[in-house]
């Protein structure tokens, strides 16, 4: 067993854990931070997306042993600090980029990091920058809208009724 | 313009704020005090013989608590079967055991053999691999048509043969139709397969089963469309539970798409075991389990002929389809290749005589169930295809080909036993053209050309039947369930409105479309409604989520609910003005005289019916709560036409998709954001299973696709930017929002217009490709190609 200790989301915390502990299982078993979510076993998917040390890591590829000492960000973390909806993720609420919701932590964390790489991204840059991100639900097209929202960049608004 | 909150209105949608933020409430965030977690063992051979399951080592590790095999389930019922098919000669379908853990034989790659309960889970996989299993290996059916053969392994050794049933529709039809495509002036026949896929929601299925040793009482969560189904399903035919003591929740559910309306065995098995230990039992399932034990989706391989006259007007349809059951019968199995499927064979056209034979086949794989759209889009698939040849064969536009058949006058009694109330094809086809600058095409592809590559347009217009389903008519048809649905309206004294519903959201978005209908009904701010949904619990007995139905069958027996509720508020708010109740209008959240300047707020009148001091206790009962179950008078027929457009790098034999666009009618639309929403996620599963999917099975029954390494999800830049329009609007006439239903139509519509496209590309390319079985790889595509010169 392993004493471990890290920041998550600006808070000390410390755990004890087998070696083979996947840090995603540390979230949300140890630290009940059960918004990074398993989708796959097979590191495909990106729903457990989280940011280590400022960089977006797949928590289900690292050990939670290895992340001892470092800086974690999750989903918890995105609000501002009032609480609100942070800029990325009240543009998937207004461009309507999450439906059943599993995928969208991860897709949250990864386009932080996106942005934060390169904040004018264009449409192919985004998908490419997706392709660890699986959705199943909502085909993409409103989760790249989202993004260039959040980037600042022009984009449709969601339909209206048929007149 | 519509009010925002109101029909009409795209508001943003409540639910998202904690799904945004991490604080969804999914099953496996569910952890209770005291729980112990399962580890499923599963069989790695398609077909074997259980000699031995020898458990000591393993109960003897850390933390074992029980390895539970099959003899702990003695006594206790096979997971059941939700609908009976009738074959040709009158007999039931065969229908097969299916036991919670497998008895003496494993039939599929991915069969529960046992399971091991342990503290922790990583001490349950431990021990799992120190269980000492003897199976016999056995000679595996893979293949449908090889099942069926005289002599073929059997699947179950109790049945007469691998056939479930073989189904003729209309049989009566049957002789006419045979001799109308004997006297046609042309037949164009297409065999085709209809690729296996698998449903992947990103949420794996999860089980926590929980006892109440005091109350007698059990619990289960999971991961279901609908709670109410699997309560009586695993209540009353395998645990023998009765439903007061069944409570089943199924909390924020990470995506559906069919694969979890069914019971599973996993479901039973934590109830069973919670009790059976006394503490709560919890499983997880892994993705690889989840390609293995998740019912996957359609699997038929299809003969379809198209018969016409010497003008082209379609005279007949026979198709014969061989569709996959898997090794056991899943929930709904027998009906999706039935009554989802032949009475669609009309799709838009008139053609006045149809035959459907379905044969259904029993093969060492997983079950095969409704995956979005189920029986709909292999019905779509192949008509459109079909009629797409016919065209080429005839030297006619498939466009005109198919507006000339097209059914133009409602409603329209197809002969394939269903009523078709209200369609407009012209104008969705019109839109679809417009919207995809059909004009244009001509110059793209002779600019495509110049770089090199081939351009294709192609085509396709659907029909689904949604709003599943009256019941009196299902019921002749052999389901075992109603399929009406059912809503609580519980106003509050101080005027907010609790809804409990008995439709189920895992991404639809209830909690916002639903509070807007009730909103626009009283008048208050949709914020004052909470939709409460996926609790045994909590609403009264409801159907759940599938078949496009929420809207058309749950939001109508809420409207239902509302109007009790606005006429009682009518008759209270008449005494509270000592008026007459027929003068009495309600209006954003104000009860008036008609006539007059009086007026009492909602909140006055919902006060009163829970203080009933000046209340007409005579005539009506003091509170405010109605229910309501609504079971529809017809299907509903959304309809729509689809066209996509693409470039094949003949180099390669990769297709890319460079542009798609939806014209859907939907009658009414509610929240026109989410149904866009729910149409570009239907496109990209039509996308997935016409360009890249396939769910694999090698001939000895071994599983070659199941991870994400091998099983290809559409990803970001596989898709392009979809255009939706649903400004056709022929609302439905038999439910009181006019409302037609869209969670399917995206994956229903969109396989043939991929198809047709690539076709269509390689056609003018001067390659003369009939037709390409999906997926569309680059290596089928070229290998297509290469064939025909």
């Amino acid at each position: 067993m392993n004493s471990i200790k890290m920041r998550v989301n600006g808070k000390e915390v410390s755990g004890t854990v087998e070696g083979r502990t996947l840090l995603v299982d540390f979230l949300r078993k140890d630290l009940r931070l059960t918004g990074t979510h398993v989708g796959c076993d097979t590191t495909q998917c990106g729903a457990c997306v989280v940011h280590v040390n400022g960089n977006p890591v797949k928590a289900c590829s690292m050990l939670a042993a290895e992340a001892d000492g470092a800086e974690v960000g999750t989903i918890e973390g995105q609000a501002n600090a009032d609480g609100s909806l942070s800029v990325i993720q009240a543009a998937f609420q207004e461009h309507h980029g999450l439906q059943c919701g599993f995928c969208t932590p991860g897709m949250i964390m990864a386009a932080a990091s996106l942005l934060k790489e390169n904040p004018k991204p264009s449409e192919h840059e985004i998908r490419e920058y997706l392709d660890g991100n699986i959705c199943r639900c909502t085909g993409y097209h409103n989760i790249v809208k989202a993004i260039l929202a959040a980037s600042g960049q022009e984009v449709a608004p969601p339909a209206m009724a048929a007149e | 313009m519509p009010k925002d909150g109101g029909i009409g209105s795209s508001t943003k949608r409540r639910e998202d704020v904690r799904f945004l933020s991490g604080t969804g409430n999914y099953t496996d965030d569910i952890n209770l005090h005291g729980q112990l977690y399962a580890h499923f063992v599963r069989s790695d051979v398609a077909h074997g013989r259980i000699n031995s399951i020898g458990a000591e080592a393993a109960e003897a590790m850390p933390g074992v608590v029980k390895v539970f095999t099959a003899k702990d389930f003695e006594g206790v019922g096979g997971v059941p079967c939700g609908w009976q098919i009738t074959s040709i000669d009158g007999n039931p379908m065969q229908e097969p055991k299916h036991p919670v853990l497998a008895e003496g034989k494993v039939r599929h790659v991915g069969d529960p053999i046992a399971v091991v309960v342990a503290e922790s889970l990583e001490q349950a996989r431990d021990a799992g691999e120190a269980l000492e299993i003897d199976i016999e290996m056995l000679d595996a059916v893979v293949d449908m048509k090889k099942a069926l053969e005289p002599g073929a392994t059997k699947v179950h050794d109790d049945l007469d043969s691998n056939l479930c049933y073989d189904w003729g529709f209309v049989q009566e039809n049957k002789d006419a139709v045979d001799e109308a495509i004997k006297n046609a002036d042309h037949v164009t026949t297409l065999e085709l397969v209809n690729n296996r896929l698998v449903a992947n929601p990103m949420e794996p299925r999860v089980a926590v089963g929980d006892y109440n040793r005091s109350t007698d009482e059990h619990t289960l969560y999971t991961t279901s469309q609908n709670p109410h189904v699997i309560r009586l399903l695993m209540g009353a035919f395998v645990l023998g539970i009765p439903e007061h003591k069944l409570r089943v929740v199924a909390p924020d559910v990470g995506g559906g798409f069919g694969t979890k309306i069914f019971h599973y065995a996993e479901e039973a098995f934590c109830t069973f075991a919670a009790k059976a230990l006394n503490r709560p039992v919890k499983w997880t399932s892994t993705r690889s389990e989840a390609f293995m034990s998740d019912a996957h989706g359609r699997d038929h391989v299809t003969k379809i002929e198209l018969a016409m006259d010497a003008d082209n007007n379609f005279t007949a349809v026979r198709t014969e389809t061989h569709a996959n059951m898997g090794a056991y019968l899943s929930t709904f199995a027998p009906s999706v290749p039935t009554w989802l499927h032949g009475t669609l064979m009309a799709g838009n056209y008139k053609t006045p005589l149809i035959y459907v034979n379905v044969k259904a086949v029993f093969t060492n794989t997983v079950p095969v169930d409704a995956y979005r759209g189920a029986g709909r889009p292999e019905a779509t698939f192949q008509l459109e295809r079909v009629i797409d040849k016919a065209a080429r064969e005839r030297g006619v536009s498939p466009i005109e080909l198919r507006r000339q058949n097209f059914i133009t006058e409602f409603p329209y009694a197809t002969p394939v036993a269903v009523e078709y109330d209200t369609g407009d094809y012209h104008a969705t086809m019109d839109k679809v053209l417009e919207m995809s600058d059909h004009a244009g095409f001509e110059a793209r592809a002779a600019e495509s050309k110049k770089n090199g590559k081939l351009r294709g347009f192609g085509i396709a217009h659907y029909i689904e039947a949604c709003g599943i389903a009256p019941s009196n008519l299902v019921g002749q048809l052999g389901a075992r369930a109603g399929l009406y649905e059912s809503a609580t309206v519980r106003v509050n004294a101080t005027g907010s409105i609790s809804v409990m519903t008995g439709s189920h959201s895992h991404g639809q978005g209830h909690e916002t479309s639903f509070a807007q209908v009730v909103s626009e009904m009283i008048g208050i701010d949709a914020n004052q409604i909470d939709i409460i949904h996926g609790d045994t619990a909590k609403g009264p007995m409801g159907m759940g989520t599938y078949g496009s139905r929420s809207i058309a069958v749950g939001g109508s027996a809420m409207v239902r609910a509302t109007e009790k509720i606005i006429a009682k508020a009518k008759k209270i708010a008449a005494h509270l003005m000592e008026a007459s109740e027929g003068d009495i209008e309600l209006k954003d959240g104000q009860f008036t005289v008609a006539g007059t300047d009086k007026s009492v707020a909602w909140g006055d009148v919902t006060l009163a019916a829970y203080v009933p001091h000046n209340y007409p206790l005579e005539d009506i009962e003091p509170g405010l709560e109605e229910t309501a179950f609504y079971d529809p008078a017809n299907f509903t027929y959304p309809s729509g036409g689809y066209v996509c457009e693409v470039e094949v790098d003949p180099e390669t034999g990769k297709a890319d998709v460079v542009a798609f666009s939806a014209a859907d009618d939907f009658g009414n639309v509610i929240n026109p954001m989410i149904v866009e929403g729910q149409v570009h996620g239907g496109v990209a599963q039509g996308f997935g299973q016409a360009m890249m999917e396939n769910c694999a099975y090698d001939a000895d029954g071994q599983l070659i696709s199941a991870s994400y390494m091998d099983y290809a999800m559409p990803r970001a830049l596989d898709l392009p930017m979809i255009q939706v329009d649903h400004s056709c609007q022929t609302p439905c006439t038999h439910n009181p929002l006019g409302v037609k239903g869209c969670g399917e139509a995206g994956a229903i519509g969109s396989p043939p217009a991929f198809v047709n496209a690539v076709i269509d590309a390689l056609n003018r390319g001067g390659h003369k490709v009939d037709h390409i079985d999906m997926p569309l790889s680059p290596d089928r595509i070229w290998s297509a190609m290469h064939a025909a010169k």
